[in-house]
């Protein structure tokens, strides 16, 4: 029985929903499969906060119901995910990694989650992340540091390093995290697994806890890229609850799936691979550049010269947001409030001190301080212009080119606490990834071999805005050349 | 020394949507606490607002009846400070690009035509409601006014006595009416002023140092709070002393104002572009629809009461100045012959009774119908202008049609020529000495005995009647 169980979550969304729909496994079995590798793995991981089993098993009983005598049965129907802690989830405790919101239970789903339920997708539980979506290394939990999987004196990157872990430890099938700057496909490339960050307004934001709105985007995680399209073909689309959701016609992304970039041109921007990168790094995604030519695209250079002031602006806006948005959480309405306070403006200091991390409470004082009046030009202004003329230099680049290939990060999974004392440091390395969150591109992080320490390394495709077609048709033509993809277990 | 004294006014007015701002949740009033909100207007985590197109509809209205040019781009900002009574910790507003600016309107004062100048009109959201346990421990929130949408309008400092600032906020308070863009119940919140005030030396080109006062919310007190404010600034200067640039708070029992000297003081708003919303874009053909739904301003129908209904400058300016009270005007002045008539009642009888009751003239308990069938009722000589005012009582206490009063209380006039001698016959012998008075010369002896008479026939006889036959009686003896 056991080693059947460990059979069913080495399974792929789309292979596993294959056998779901011929009869072969049911999705109480699957499921079953995957609470007992969350029991058996998840206290060495961490990657879940919450896990749902009771809830997991009861969805999984009445979708196999529903499924039972039925012949159109959805793509996804009755795979088991787990979804990033800050997607509000009705009646189960959304806690952003927080102890701010350790007590808090949406009476909401998130859009997305609505379409999952639609789709008869099996929520396994609540990821684990940096608390409230602020880190690169997943350090930031207020609940426990997650693990990589591959090295567990590792980070599996941030912030959504509860969701690549889950999936590259086939703890779930696929996830759905976040990306502000690099979210999403900064620990996938450390945990070797895909994610994709969709172009700014593709998926509904409702119900995804706000770190910063002009750049946070919910996506996939997946193990390789024909379950991300699966999985974009369910969360994509126009939400009319998100004024900054899209109304256009969104496609099926399964029809990218193709092994074919003939005469696709690739553009590597010279910025990308200059210092800081590591030279592990840099050898596989010139690598990858090679057989991309070999499949009959074209690789030219390409330069994006703003790309230096990205880091810079990003943290003046993320930040700047992030004050506002995370001003809400003052010990009134709901959350954590602290136990002993002299008047209100006590509650509201002692409550925020206590209930909030260091990192995040750094975040909202560099924030306030970049809004606050006589600053505002200096910083918050200008991080706008420079905004725009990072856009612009992605403009100039797309006439160029039809995608972007460079690093999705400059260095592979580094060591639990080697950056945590150099807070600039880590911002440092979401350094090829924030730039796709200030021009609302999309991008996709797919695995592309090991540095020499057995550490996945990660490259990035950045697609035009609403191209996520491009992007799964070049990943997809990689991953099917040479065989490398999150399916590969990371040996636990 | 002679000083100048120099008013600019901020006014919020909560507009008359049926739901709020960015969710679906009733603007309606009262409700027990926290039953009108939800998930977004409380801001919980993840939500998001969603811009209510009416409310855009609605502004822009307001904009072109106030001669404001509409930008065809604006956007909303978030405001940031903390209070419990604001759950998001920040309130959406507009900040450098309001949807309305550079408006304007003419008021009149002591015969003189002014413009006053309108500085924008932007959106935003109100916020809740704090309510304080007279313990003085605990209080309440209440977040049902969470999220109704308000406009703020900010004039120039054009105005120079609290004569022009009253005639100012009625003609606004009446245009808004007139668009249907607020309700304008002052006594509900939905409408209220914060007055910028400074003062300086007749002649002098420099503005002073002003003051804020804020929350005012009753014509009343807006008047007393701008004399007063003027008063104390002037006292201030005339000792030497220094106006200290702050908010205040305007005490209209005590009448006076008091700083507020609070932490609010020290805010740095940290406005930013919200962005979980898109630019406001107005585009012409969007424009032209609000343009043509905008009905009669008061000016042209002030004008057009005159020349239709022929009731004076006067009467036509106070009557247009509410459009419930002009509409209730209109639809009674429809249906009568003597629009004079029904004028009269509105200013003298109807207004006094708002005024007792404290009611608005939307609230009015009345129909136009039931005042223009009393009116008919008087000038068909079927009661007298005395028995008219108690059945308008009855009316207004009970609602019901002033012909029914009428019948149920047997109040018509008495025009019987027979009842009418037989009552004065009856008091004629009950009073000889009046009538030895009359006979002797006294004609106010006349006086008493047609009131005897009235007071017998409980004021239903006719007096004319009662007067002719009284003579005749009196003459016969």
């Amino acid at each position: 029985m056991e080693g059947s169980f460990l059979e069913l979550t080495k399974l792929t969304a789309l292979m596993a929903a294959e056998k779901i729909r011929k009869r072969e496994i049911s999705v109480i079995e699957l499921t079953n499969a995957y609470l007992a590798r969350i029991d058996e793995l998840n206290g060495a991981i961490g990657a879940y906060i919450t896990v749902c089993a009771e809830q997991a098993l009861r969805q999984a009983e009445s979708v196999q119901k529903k499924l039972d005598g039925r012949e159109n049965i959805l793509p996804l129907a009755g795979i088991p995910a787990g979804i990033k802690d800050n997607i509000c989830t009705r009646d189960v405790k959304t806690t952003c990694a927080s102890k701010m919101l350790d007590n808090f239970f949406p009476p909401y789903d998130a859009a997305v989650i609505e379409k999952l339920s639609e789709s008869n997708v099996v929520i396994l539980g609540k990821l684990n992340m940096d608390e409230f979506a602020m880190g690169s290394s997943n350090e930031n939990s207020w609940y426990m540091p997650v693990k990589n999987p591959w090295d567990h004196e590792r980070v599996p990157g941030g912030s959504s390093g509860g969701a690549a872990a889950a999936v590259a430890s086939h703890m779930s099938c696929f996830a759905l995290g976040s990306d502000t700057g690099g979210s999403i496909r900064q620990p996938a490339s450390f945990c070797g697994v895909v994610g994709l960050k969709p172009t700014y307004g593709a998926v509904s934001r409702f119900g995804l806890i706000a770190f910063a709105s002009s750049l946070d985007q919910i996506g996939p995680i997946t193990r390789d890229v024909a379950d991300c399209a699966l999985v974009m073909n369910v969360i994509a689309g126009h939400d009319p609850l998100d004024s900054t959701s899209v109304d256009i016609e969104y496609p099926d992304y399964t029809t990218f799936l193709k092994n074919d970039v003939k005469g696709l041109k690739i553009g590597l921007p010279k910025e990308y691979f200059g210092s800081g990168l590591h030279e592990e790094v840099k050898a596989k995604i010139l690598d990858a550049a090679k057989a991309y030519e070999s499949y009959g695209a074209i690789i030219e250079e390409i330069s994006l010269p703003f790309t230096e002031y990205a880091i810079p602006a990003y943290y003046i806006i993320s930040s700047a947001e992030a004050s506002s948005n995370l001003a809400r959480y003052d010990g009134i309405k709901y959350g954590y409030r602290a136990k002993e306070y002299s008047d209100i403006i006590d509650l509201y200091k002692k409550t925020r001190s206590e209930g909030f991390g260091t990192e995040v409470k750094r975040r909202i004082m560099l924030g306030t301080y970049a809004l606050s009046s006589g600053y505002y030009d200096a910083y918050y202004k200008k991080a706008l212009k420079v905004r725009r003329l990072i856009f612009e230099d992605f403009q100039k680049a797309y006439q160029k080119v039809d995608v972007i290939l460079g690093p999705t990060s400059p260095v592979t999974a580094f060591k639990i606490g080697e950056k945590t004392a150099n807070p600039l440091e880590m911002y440092l390395s979401d350094v090829y990834t924030v730039s796709v969150n200030i021009a609302g591109l999309c991008a996709i992080s797919l695995p592309c071999g090991f540095d020499s320490k057995g550490l996945p390394v990660g490259m990035q495709l950045i697609g035009k805005p609403f191209d996520e077609g491009t992007l799964i048709r070049a990943a997809y033509t990689y991953e099917s050349n040479t065989g490398k993809s999150g399916v590969t277990n990371c040996g636990i | 020394m002679e000083y100048e004294v120099v008013i600019g006014l901020e006014i919020h007015a909560e507009l008359a949507t049926k739901s709020k701002i960015y969710c679906g949740c009733t603007t309606e009033f009262g409700g027990e606490p926290n039953t009108h909100c939800c998930p977004i207007c409380t801001g919980m985590p993840g939500v998001l607002p969603v811009l209510n197109k009416t409310v855009v509809e609605y502004a822009v209205r307001a904009g072109l009846a106030t001669n404001c040019t509409i930008s065809s781009f604006s956007k909303q900002d978030r405001k940031n400070y903390f209070y419990p009574d604001l759950p998001k910790a920040y309130q959406t507003s507009q900040y450098d690009l309001p949807l309305c600016k550079n408006g304007y309107l003419e008021i009149e004062v002591d015969g003189e035509v002014k413009k006053i100048g309108i500085t924008r009109i932007h959106i935003e959201e109100d916020a809740g409601k704090l309510i304080h346990d007279e313990s003085g421990r605990v209080s309440y929130v209440d977040y049902n006014r969470c999220g109704v949408p308000l406009i703020e309008i900010v004039t120039e400092p054009d105005m120079r006595s609290s004569s022009e600032v009253k005639a100012f906020f009625e003609k606004l308070k009446s245009i808004l009416e007139y668009t249907s863009v607020s309700d304008c119940k002052m006594q509900e919140g939905s409408l209220r002023a914060d007055v910028n005030l400074s003062v300086r030396p007749k002649g002098q080109k420099e503005l002073g140092t002003r003051t804020e006062i804020k929350n005012l919310n009753s014509v009343r007190a807006i008047v007393r709070a701008v004399d007063g404010e003027a008063r104390r600034q002037i006292s201030v200067l005339e000792r030497n002393g220094v106006i200290v640039q702050e908010t205040r708070r305007w005490d209209d029992e005590k009448g006076e104002s008091y700083s507020m000297r609070d932490k609010e003081e020290a805010h740095d708003y940290r406005y930013f572009p919200e962005p979980d919303l898109t630019p406001i874009v107005v585009d012409e053909a969007w424009l032209d629809k609000i343009r043509s739904s905008i009905p009669e301003l008061p000016d042209d129908r002030r004008k057009r009461f005159m020349a239709e209904y022929g009731i004076p400058a006067y009467d036509a300016a106070l009557i247009t100045g509410s459009k419930p009270l002009a509409d209730f005007f209109e639809a009674a002045a429809k249906v009568s012959r003597n629009a004079k008539s029904i004028s009269n009642w509105i200013m003298g009888d109807v207004m006094k009774k708002l005024n007792d009751t404290g009611l608005e003239p939307s609230d009015m308990p009345i129909k136009p119908e039931s005042l223009s069938k009393l009116v008919s009722l008087i000038d068909e000589n079927v009661i007298s202008g005395k028995i008219a005012k108690q059945v308008f009582d009855i009316m207004w206490d009970t609602r019901k049609d002033p012909a029914d009063i009428v019948e149920k209380k047997g109040l018509k006039v008495v025009t019987d020529t027979d009842a009418i001698r037989s009552v004065i016959i009856q008091v004629i012998s009950a009073n000889p000495k009046s009538v030895e008075d009359y006979k002797s010369g006294k004609t106010k002896a006349m006086g008493f005995l047609v009131g005897q008479i009235m007071h017998e026939t409980k004021g239903k006889a006719d007096p004319q009647a009662v007067n002719r036959l009284l003579k005749e009686e009196l003459d016969k003896l």
